[in-house]
């Protein structure tokens, strides 16, 4: 196993305070759609938005299980909305920071993200462009010594909140596709940057996810994260990350969902015994509970690539394919063992259910996943 | 200031405790062990009073090895040196002889104040800081709602059914804190890491000089166990014009007004 001494006592501390300060309020942000911003600010003080960065911009120094430990852990908040939004904060939004950032932006976004200070969003996809990254069009041109930014960003994580946004623009031509495109690191607070909307979603209500839209918003060129022409590149170089983290904590949700399940079927009751040890039923948990700890293990498998410092963009992607699937079959089986109490959407598991949708689409399809292994591992 | 704070490992209190049938001492094998949740608000009190006034938190615990998690807990947390006193010896210990081991333990590096919960959340004999104190040969003070100290004279607030005395004493002292004295911080990921480097010392009753302990030479023994008698059902009051009436009465009856 890849987890030390310390990262378990790290669990029970993180664990710890998922149950007492996270979990109760599960219901009351499910249901306002919303969470409060000072999540992040309590979770930056305990030093969990920091927890792999250097101690120098104020993180913890530890190591990537570090990070996988927090995301597994908030897989507990009883609000997937809640996991996502932090997940974005210091595993999607922020890396590029530490990697790319000069030392003044370091300063201004990274420093303050690991307090919980700002909070960050990361745009990539827009109405017109999502797997196919390379062909977005909101565009940064060159006008009198600034970048000038125009265009609009969907299904943004944090997008209402946040204060500043990684934001992915086109600087080159139409034409040039993944070689004319560049990361910038653009404020909130800047004129023309607007959310357009708050957006309905399937699942993950208590997490803002916005349409945002960029009219104009003037930017100078230290707002230029890494190189011009680069940010093609460097965000293929995010998403390994976001898929990373994203397999951890979606494989974390499907153990805390067989478990609550695995109990349910030990105490609910029909036909004279407990539903679990009706043989159809008994199979049935054994499949999840071996198909999770298969998709787990090669979830730390890879992880430990990840941690040495590997770019390990194949076994990424089938992790994350995998762990879509296993996730899909255990929130339709578990829902299933529920019965007509699952279907309530009163019931964690209902929850689990809409939330646990969204592994097989963010930080890239299903079908991304595919495209990339054959293209990478099968020369397809 | 020389803050000693004890702690215990204990099974989850969260778990259901289950009794050895052959010794009725609880099963801790195979159970999930934590710190009593009691002695984090120890560390912390001890903690806050350091971060004030200077000086260092070691904590002391008595237990099997697995009690140095506890102890490591504490560390992280932020106090400066651990303590397990670990035996073979010592399973089974009655309260006094944990108070014994407990203040031999304390005396041999000195201290000005001890600090402990009130009770433990397993065993909840809720005897051993007097005891520590008495063998200590110091005051003690109980039920210690909030601890301060000006440089001279501990203040204590000490809770009470209908609220709270303040008591004043002397270092050195033993206080013992309740559970809702203060919000324990939580050990953070550099704690955590930092603990593993922080002076450790592992003890054994020998050490300590304490010959005879253990179950065998305990002063108490359990000679049954049985549940607790569940609780009779409640009076419900069906609201006919006399509830009111009725509540109150009961009220007067259980002399809450």
């Amino acid at each position: 196993m890849p987890f030390t001494a310390e990262h378990d006592a790290l669990r029970e501390t993180i664990r710890d305070f998922v149950s007492k300060e996270l979990r109760p309020h599960a219901e009351e942000w499910e249901a306002a759609e919303y969470f409060p911003d000072s999540v992040f600010r309590r979770m930056g003080e305990l030093g969990f938005l920091g927890l792999r960065y250097p101690e120098k911009y104020g993180g913890q120094g530890g190591d990537y299980f570090s990070a996988m430990v927090l995301a597994e852990e908030m897989a507990r908040a009883g609000s997937g909305g809640v996991g996502m939004a932090v997940s974005v904060q210091s595993e999607m939004a922020t890396p590029p920071i530490l990697k790319w950032g000069t030392e003044t932006q370091k300063q201004k976004y990274l420093v303050p993200a690991i307090k919980g200070e700002k909070i960050a969003a990361l745009g990539i996809t827009e109405p017109d462009a999502g797997s196919d990254v390379a062909n977005i069009r909101t565009r940064a041109e060159r006008v009198d010594g600034h970048w000038r930014i125009s265009g609009s960003k969907l299904y943004i994580t944090n997008g209402v909140r946040c204060d500043f946004i990684l934001l992915v623009c086109r600087t080159g031509k139409q034409e040039d596709g993944a070689h004319g495109i560049t990361l910038f690191l653009v404020d909130k607070d800047l004129p023309g940057f607007n959310v357009s909307r708050k957006l309905k979603k399937v699942g993950m209500f208590s997490s803002d996810t916005a349409e945002l839209s960029f009219d104009g918003v003037e930017v100078a060129d230290e707002a230029v994260l890494g190189e011009v022409g680069q940010g093609f590149y460097n965000l293929m170089w995010e998403l390994q990350g976001e898929r990373m983290i994203g397999s951890a904590g979606a494989i974390a949700g499907a153990e805390v969902a067989f478990e609550e399940t695995l109990k349910w079927c030990k105490e609910r009751e029909a036909f004279g015994r407990p539903i679990g040890r009706f043989q159809v039923n008994k199979h049935k948990l054994v499949d999840l509970y071996t198909e999770i700890t298969v998709a787990k293990n090669f979830v730390y498998s890879v992880a430990e690539k990840w941690n040495r410092e590997e770019y390990p963009v194949t076994e990424i992607s089938m992790a994350k394919l995998v762990v879509g699937r296993v996730t899909t079959q255990v929130a339709d089986t578990c829902l299933q063992l529920y019965g007509g109490m699952g279907y309530m959407a009163e019931t964690g598991i209902s929850r689990y259910f809409r939330d646990s949708r969204l592994i097989r689409i963010g930080a890239g399809t299903d079908e991304v996943m595919k495209e990339i292994i054959a293209k990478t591992a099968l020369g397809l | 200031m020389k803050v000693v704070v004890c702690v215990k490992q204990i099974p989850d209190p969260n778990t259901t405790g289950q009794l050895e049938p052959s010794t009725h001492f609880l099963k801790r094998d195979g159970v999930e062990a934590v710190m009593d949740p009691g002695d984090e608000s120890g560390v912390e009190a001890g903690l806050q009073l350091v971060e004030k006034h200077g000086g260092d938190v070691t904590v002391v615990s008595m237990g099997p090895e697995r009690g140095l998690d506890a102890v490591r807990k504490a560390l992280a947390m932020g106090a400066g040196k651990g303590v397990l006193i670990s035996d073979d010896a010592l399973r089974g210990s009655d309260a006094l002889t944990t108070a014994k081991v407990l203040a031999a333990a304390i005396k041999k590096d000195g201290f000005d104040l001890v600090i402990t919960a009130t009770e433990s959340t397993d065993g909840y004999t809720g005897i051993v800081p007097q005891a520590i104190a008495e063998l200590l040969d110091v005051p003690a003070v109980t039920f210690a709602k909030s601890v301060e100290y000006d440089g001279a004279t501990l203040k204590v607030q000490r809770q009470t059914e209908a609220g709270y005395d303040v008591v004043e004493a002397q270092l050195p002292a033993v206080v013992s804190v309740t559970a809702g004295a203060n919000e324990p911080r939580y050990p953070s990921l550099k704690g955590i890491m930092g603990a593993k480097s922080k002076p450790m010392d592992r003890l054994t009753a020998a050490d300590l000089g304490i010959g005879d302990a253990g179950g065998a030479t305990a002063g108490q023994t359990i000679t049954a166990v049985e549940p607790a008698p569940e609780r009779a059902a409640g009076e419900i009051v069906k609201d006919e014009g006399e509830a009111a009436k009725r509540i109150a009465e009961f009220l007067v009856e259980k002399k809450v007004i």
